[in-house]
């Protein structure tokens, strides 16, 4: 009998933990009237944030492929849902289900210019992926910005309803909790498993029977979709949406926010993004001028030799003896064991081999010998 | 008809440009297999120095020259600091590597000089005039300039030896080194090139519109970027008609008032149907994937 043990790690569950703790931490706070309208706004950014580099990461990290017009797939979210719930203003007020009804309907806008996007995706390589991603976050700018006063506000962007601070935050939170949830089983399932196949070998893959079609487009569409949301969420934690925000820049930076967090890897991004904007914000009533600039002097720096420590080839051994995840086993664990190196980001190649030849041949020779002489078996096999 | 005429000439002279930037992307990504995003901060770089130098010393001939040494240095420099611990690294961190650059420079010129724009002091040579065609002499110059450039590094790269071990490198790059071919000078020399391109570009767009700001360098970086993926990226002869077929898009766009607003989603609209029906671009090689 083959007993299947439900085995808890915590690894699994450390998102949500965090997650939910902060939410419900900060819900307290706000509802008992402690927290201020400027922490209230820095949540709001931080969970957009985390949404974004969640998203972004599924496509950068899990697919691998680069996607440089995130920014627009946000922009057409934030217009559609500010639109639809500067509609639904009259009707419906600044409730919930107003809230509700815009962030789906920016969400699927935005996952529908996905597909369209991850179209060529399947036709092209990752360097000319790309130029198109970029190409297509200057198109959606160059759209908006030509819309008339009354349709998108054009120039001067679009004025967006005004919820209540208070529970905005929080519903943004939520959001990041059902996103990591659908993201995370997603990615533990066998769809998961074979959209980083894809990563790691599309022949390979292809040859396996995998749906590479399905699976580019299907990332492709759930990124934007997150995207659209994260979107919506900006435009009302702003009040207005203005095209010019979500220029290249603002791409590189989800970006980065990726980078740091590790590819492939949630938790990092959640902690990476959180980070960066509280930074930002903490840095931009810092510094002021042309010092504000400095921040992006550093993220370049950070970005740079982060990109370099983990990935020249020369640095391999150096990685190998002083990594994180090496010095936490040291302190933590006797040893490392292959099962849990072999963790669900599928890092295959990491695996350590512990055959050894001379064992397979010795091994051979006990076996032929315990069935001839039972006897002798045992003190081979010691 | 005038009209179109000198439109035309306009739309060259820009693809010109175009074009010149476009073979520093193209020749880079066919020899060292890298996308270098910086590309277009480089030009940003040159035009920051054609601003000091005019100021320093006056004279503009100088001034451009010593552009395009410091951009070949920064070229340079940009290629062994950043790029080479990363070779033989996945190309993704090589990308986002390039990017990162790109966003050091920018922010190291916004400090350096400012966040608004700066009037570049060039001369000014008014214009000619043929006929009833009136031609601004900037114009002339540009494109003449580009089309003896692009003679010139064609023919250098088809009969001198450093050339012809380019195309050997971005042929193969192991077989080449090991016909003796040192293939990190052969990279280097790339860089170089590009990058004193890019300063020359640089100086052909500021006689256009002498305005700099930090951000300078984005936008024709990445037009010239299109260009060359139009072109087919790693052709050299699809960077020269990449360009020149973008430019004169463009300038016809602009010179039509109800589209003019829309050039930029034009253009990349072009790209975007290019790339869904040839892959690889206008002249680019189709390569069978290996196992």
């Amino acid at each position: 009998m083959i007993k299947h043990k439900k085995n808890f790690k915590l690894k699994h569950y450390i998102n949500y933990i965090g997650i939910g703790f902060v939410t419900i931490l900060f819900s307290i706070l706000s509802l008992t009237g402690n927290a201020s309208i400027s922490l209230q706004f820095l949540l709001e950014k931080i969970a957009i944030s985390i949404i974004l580099a969640v998203s972004l990461g599924l496509v950068v990290g899990f697919l691998g492929e680069l996607s440089l017009g995130h920014a627009g797939f946000m922009c057409i979210g934030a217009y559609i849902g500010g639109k639809v719930s500067a509609m639904l203003e009259a009707s419906l007020g600044c409730g919930i289900s107003n809230l509700l009804i815009s962030l789906i309907v920016g969400g699927i806008a935005a996952g529908i210019c996905g597909v369209i996007i991850g179209l060529p995706a399947l036709r092209l390589r990752g360097d000319y992926l790309a130029i198109v991603t970029l190409a297509f976050g200057e198109i959606v700018k160059t759209i908006f910005i030509n819309t008339s006063a009354e349709s998108f506000g054009g120039a001067t962007g679009l004025s967006t309803p005004r919820y209540n601070r208070e529970f905005l935050f929080i519903y943004a939170f939520i959001i990041v909790l059902i996103m990591l949830f659908i993201v995370q089983n997603l990615i533990r399932s066998k769809h998961g498993r074979a959209i980083t196949a894809i990563r790691d070998s599309e022949i390979a893959s292809r040859a396996t029977g995998i749906n590479v079609t399905r699976y580019k487009l299907l990332v492709f569409a759930l990124s934007a979709f997150f995207a659209g949301i994260a979107g919506v969420l900006f435009s009302f934690s702003n009040y207005r949406v203005q095209c010019t925000k979500f220029d290249y820049n603002y791409s590189i930076e989800i970006l980065v926010m990726v980078v740091l967090g590790g590819m492939g890897n949630i938790t990092g991004g959640i902690i990476s993004s959180s980070l960066i904007t509280l930074l930002q914000v903490k840095l931009a009533t810092l510094l002021s001028g042309n010092l504000a600039v400095l921040q992006n002097v550093l993220y370049a720096l950070i970005l740079v030799l982060i990109v370099i420590y983990n990935n020249a080839p020369r640095l391999k051994g150096f990685r190998e003896k002083y990594s994180i995840k090496v010095l936490f086993n040291k302190i933590f664990k006797k040893k490392a064991d292959p099962a849990t190196v072999r963790d669900d980001e599928a890092k295959w190649d990491r695996v350590p081999t512990k055959i050894n030849v001379d064992d397979l041949l010795s091994m051979d020779l006990v076996v032929t010998e315990s069935v001839a002489k039972p006897d002798k078996g045992g003190e081979h096999n010691e | 008809m005038i009209d179109i005429i000198n439109t035309f000439i306009n739309g060259l002279s820009l693809g010109g440009i175009y074009a010149m930037i476009a073979l520093g992307y193209t020749m880079v990504y066919g020899i060292a297999k890298m996308l270098n995003f910086a590309h277009g901060d480089i030009i940003m770089v040159g035009g920051y120095t054609l601003f000091v130098a005019i100021g320093l010393f006056g004279n503009p001939i100088l001034a451009i020259v010593v552009a395009i040494i410091l951009c070949g240095v920064l070229g340079v420099l940009m290629e062994k600091l950043a790029y080479k611990p990363l070779r033989g690294a996945s190309p993704l961190a090589v990308l986002i590597t390039a990017i990162g650059v790109s966003y050091l420079l920018q922010s190291l010129s916004q400090i350096i000089f400012g966040a608004g724009t700066k009037y570049v002091n060039m001369p000014n040579w008014g214009s000619i005039t043929l006929g009833s065609l009136r031609i601004q002499v900037y114009t002339l110059v540009t494109l003449i300039a580009s089309v003896v450039i692009m003679v010139a590094l064609s023919v250098f790269i088809k009969y001198s030896k450093t050339g012809r071990a380019m195309i050997a490198v971005s042929e193969d790059r192991a077989a080449s080194e090991l016909m003796g071919i040192n293939v990190n000078t052969i990279i280097t020399i790339t860089f170089l090139i590009g990058a004193m391109l890019a300063a020359v570009a640089s100086t052909f767009y500021l006689l256009k519109a002498p305005s700099i700001s930090p951000t300078f360098g984005s936008m024709p970086g990445i037009k010239a970027f299109t260009a060359a993926v139009i072109g087919g990226i790693g052709s050299i002869p699809g960077a020269m008609i990449g360009g020149i077929l973008l430019g004169v898009i463009e300038v016809f766009t602009n010179s039509i008032p109800a589209i003019a607003p829309y050039t930029d989603a034009i253009e990349f609209t072009i790209l975007i149907i290019i790339l869904l029906v040839r892959p690889t671009g206008l002249l680019g090689k189709k390569r069978r994937e290996k196992v």
